[in-house]
């Protein structure tokens, strides 16, 4: 039943090594989950998740699998009543752990019925009825190895309640949140000039002390080569038409890649729902202001990052047709599909980032355009999450696939 | 795990600590895990490490972490400018090493003699790469000192308690390693218990007004720093000492500068009030949109 849960939460998303598995296995073990669903589900938690983003998941995990151990409907009122004291919370000893053997759940269920059926008055303490404290395996604020738990406050909150609550909800990092989390995904964003190759330029001042001391005064300069980010950007921003609906959302990704200070170099340009010979200086997308994208294409270095912002939806003939643009009195020679297909195979390093939540791409509307430019560019909705994946592949050359 | 005796926290009389967290202390030093605290700022991590350290009647070793911080500083830095310094011009024999080495705060929580509490704050603060540099140190105990060719090993695994902002991810295989928690924002109920132990003898009334005030401006969504913990007492404090009438407090909103430290949000909250009041609502949607122009 234990590895079963281990899978649930692979399923639901969650990264769980099986060293943790095993220092959660050893916790078991010693007892330290309280002997109740609830301190069972916060030991899994504390050991097995590690960012507040997967608190959201693991809730669900645990709610799907543990789900149906709830505690019997359907509960008289008077039940409530009994339990409803609140008692000074039990020393357990290690007598009394002995004393219980695991009870089957479906057997506990049966009893309980059966006691419930027999059971006409309050007991709190004992060992056998419904009732606060005491080691029934029913009641609340007693002690039994996975008894039922019946009402209660914190400590008798069942686990898969406190589960179902999902509390963590906005925790979630495949929600889109604020400037600030697009920065954080941003920050990953980097690589150091390696300190193998270049020019030494830099006094290493520890070094030179290290081994001036060393050798008893006499000065001796270390020097080293300095590490800085060597990451170019190139964000291209479809703009206006259908994007309007998502200004908010690319507004917050722009303020965070300007505010990212820590490339090398970062280029803006703006597109109108495809990209075709023209790439504009402003999001009006006038011919007033703009770069050939050939031009783009034969100065800028293979290692420029392209990051392309757009909902990649609009009628298929704008994007497979020569002449297809949808500016009037403008003209195409190149299919858009086409001009994509060419930054794609010069810019190794590029994904699509679409402000459409990912589940929706298949019953949008330009659902044909969606998946045609998803088979051309690594393409990732516009959340948190979906911007670090598409970031850890901004890092590593993606395969082109030409269709 | 049976070598030590089975230590229980159960919180401090200034300190309030939820269910949960109290749990997560308990299972963290029970598998002698170091314990990850990650949290919206003011939510008191730093101060659990000071109540753990108080209610198990331990020493509090604090690191405290800057982006400059290097993970051999908490080890030992071997003091190379003094022995040559004394190599010139002092008398004492330089020949012994072991002098010019110090321990840093890893190191001194190693040897204390009885165990302890060590802090490591805002571990977030420092290099990408430095948690993956404590990973073995953290596990083991233990770490090596070449130019002594000594081994400086915990007499007692001290009680590690490390605080992140989240302003950096940190390393998987360094999470691997903690027990992890996430302090949540109280709920005003817990937040009435917080504020008691802070100011035990406050009108019903005056904590009322502003608790409600509190809650109503950390919900304004667009607001960029909510106002913490933190700042709600330092913002008690302030109107007892102003003598504000709790009926003002609402409309007013006296000392709003405790509670919000952002121009950014200031504005947009005396915009959403004044939006309110006048029905006078800009058009959002425009402005936003053209900001991203630049």
């Amino acid at each position: 039943m234990f590895t079963k849960f281990y899978y649930n939460l692979k399923d639901y998303g969650i990264p769980v090594s099986m060293n943790e598995w095993q220092l959660l296995l050893e916790a078991l073990e010693s007892g330290m989950a309280g002997s109740s669903l609830t301190g069972f589900y916060y030991l899994c938690r504390a050991v097995l998740v590690k960012t507040e983003a997967h608190y959201d998941r693991f809730d669900l995990a645990f709610a799907s699998f543990f789900g149906d151990i709830e505690s019997p409907e359907g509960l008289p009122d008077k039940i409530w009543e009994w339990l409803d004291k609140e008692l000074p919370e039990q020393e357990i000893t290690e007598a009394m752990r002995l004393n219980h053997q695991q009870l089957d759940l479906d057997e506990m269920k049966r009893m309980l019925e059966e006691r419930l059926a027999e059971q006409n008055e309050e007991h709190h303490g004992g060992n056998r009825w419904v009732g606060t404290g005491g080691t029934s395996p029913f009641g609340h604020s007693g002690y039994h190895p996975g008894g039922i738990r019946i009402g209660g406050s914190t400590r008798n909150l069942s686990a898969v309640k406190v589960a179902g609550m999902r509390k963590y909800q906005e925790f979630r990092t495949d929600e889109t949140l604020g400037i600030r989390q697009f920065q954080v995904a941003l920050r990953k964003l980097r690589q150091f000039t390696t300190r193998l190759d270049g020019a030494r330029t830099e006094l290493d001042l520890d070094g030179t002390i290290d081994r001036t001391c060393n050798n008893a005064g006499r000065l001796e300069l270390v020097w080293d080569r300095p590490r800085e980010n060597g990451i170019k950007v190139l964000l291209l921003m479809d703009s206006g038409g259908s994007m309007v609906s998502y200004s908010r959302l690319c507004n917050q990704l722009f303020t965070a890649v300007n505010r990212s200070n820590h490339f090398k170099d970062l280029k803006i340009f703006y597109f109108h729902n495809c990209i075709y010979d023209w790439l504009f200086h402003d999001p009006s997308c006038s011919l007033n202001a703009y770069t050939d994208t050939e031009y783009i294409l034969k100065t800028y270095d293979s290692d420029y990052r392209i990051i392309i912002v757009g909902d990649a939806s609009m009628s298929s003939y704008e994007l497979m047709r020569v002449g297809g643009i949808i500016e009037w009195g403008m003209h195409n020679d190149t299919p858009g599909i086409e001009w994509l297909r060419r930054l794609r195979q010069h810019f190794e390093y590029s994904v699509w980032l679409n402000p459409i939540p990912k589940n929706y791409w298949d019953w949008m509307e330009g659902v044909f355009t969606i998946n045609k430019i998803a088979e051309v560019f690594p393409m990732e909705s516009l959340t948190v999450e979906g911007l670090e994946t598409a970031i850890t592949k901004l890092r590593s050359r993606q395969a082109v696939k030409m269709g | 795990m049976s070598t030590t005796k089975l230590l229980d926290y159960k919180g401090s009389s200034d300190y309030i600590v939820s269910d949960e967290l109290r749990n997560s202390v308990n299972i963290a030093v029970a598998l002698q895990k170091p314990l990850l605290i990650k949290g919206e700022p003011g939510t008191g991590k730093t101060m659990l490490a000071e109540s753990i350290a108080k209610s198990l009647g331990m020493e509090l070793i604090i690191w405290n972490i800057k982006s400059t911080t290097k993970a051999q500083e908490g080890l030992y830095l071997y003091d190379t400018v003094q022995r040559l310094y004394d190599s010139q011009f002092g008398e004492s024999n330089v020949s012994d090493i072991k002098k010019y080495i110090k321990l840093g705060k890893l190191g001194e929580a190693f040897l204390s003699g009885k165990q302890v509490v060590l802090l490591i704050d805002e571990i977030d603060k420092a290099d990408l790469e430095f948690p993956n540099d404590l990973l073995w140190e953290l596990d083991q105990m233990s770490f090596y000192i070449p130019e002594t060719k000594e081994t400086i090993a915990a007499k007692n695994r001290p009680i590690v308690i490390i605080t992140s902002n989240a302003e950096k991810e940190l390393p998987d295989a360094f999470l691997r390693r903690c027990i992890f928690h996430y302090i949540a924002f109280p709920d005003p109920e817990g937040m009435e218990k917080i504020i008691a132990v802070h100011h035990p003898r406050l009108e019903k009334r005056l904590l009322e007004q502003a608790m409600e005030t509190f809650y109503m401006l950390r919900n304004i969504p667009s607001i960029q720093k909510r106002p913490s913990t933190s700042e709600l007492i330092d913002w008690l404090q302030a109107l007892v000492v102003g003598g504000i009438s709790p009926n003002k407090i609402k409309q007013d909103l006296p000392f709003l500068g405790v509670l919000l430290k952002k121009n950014e949000d200031l504005d947009t909250m005396l915009n959403q009030l004044y939006g309110k009041t006048q029905n006078k609502t800009p058009n959002v949607k425009n402005n936003a949109y053209n900001r991203y122009r630049y």
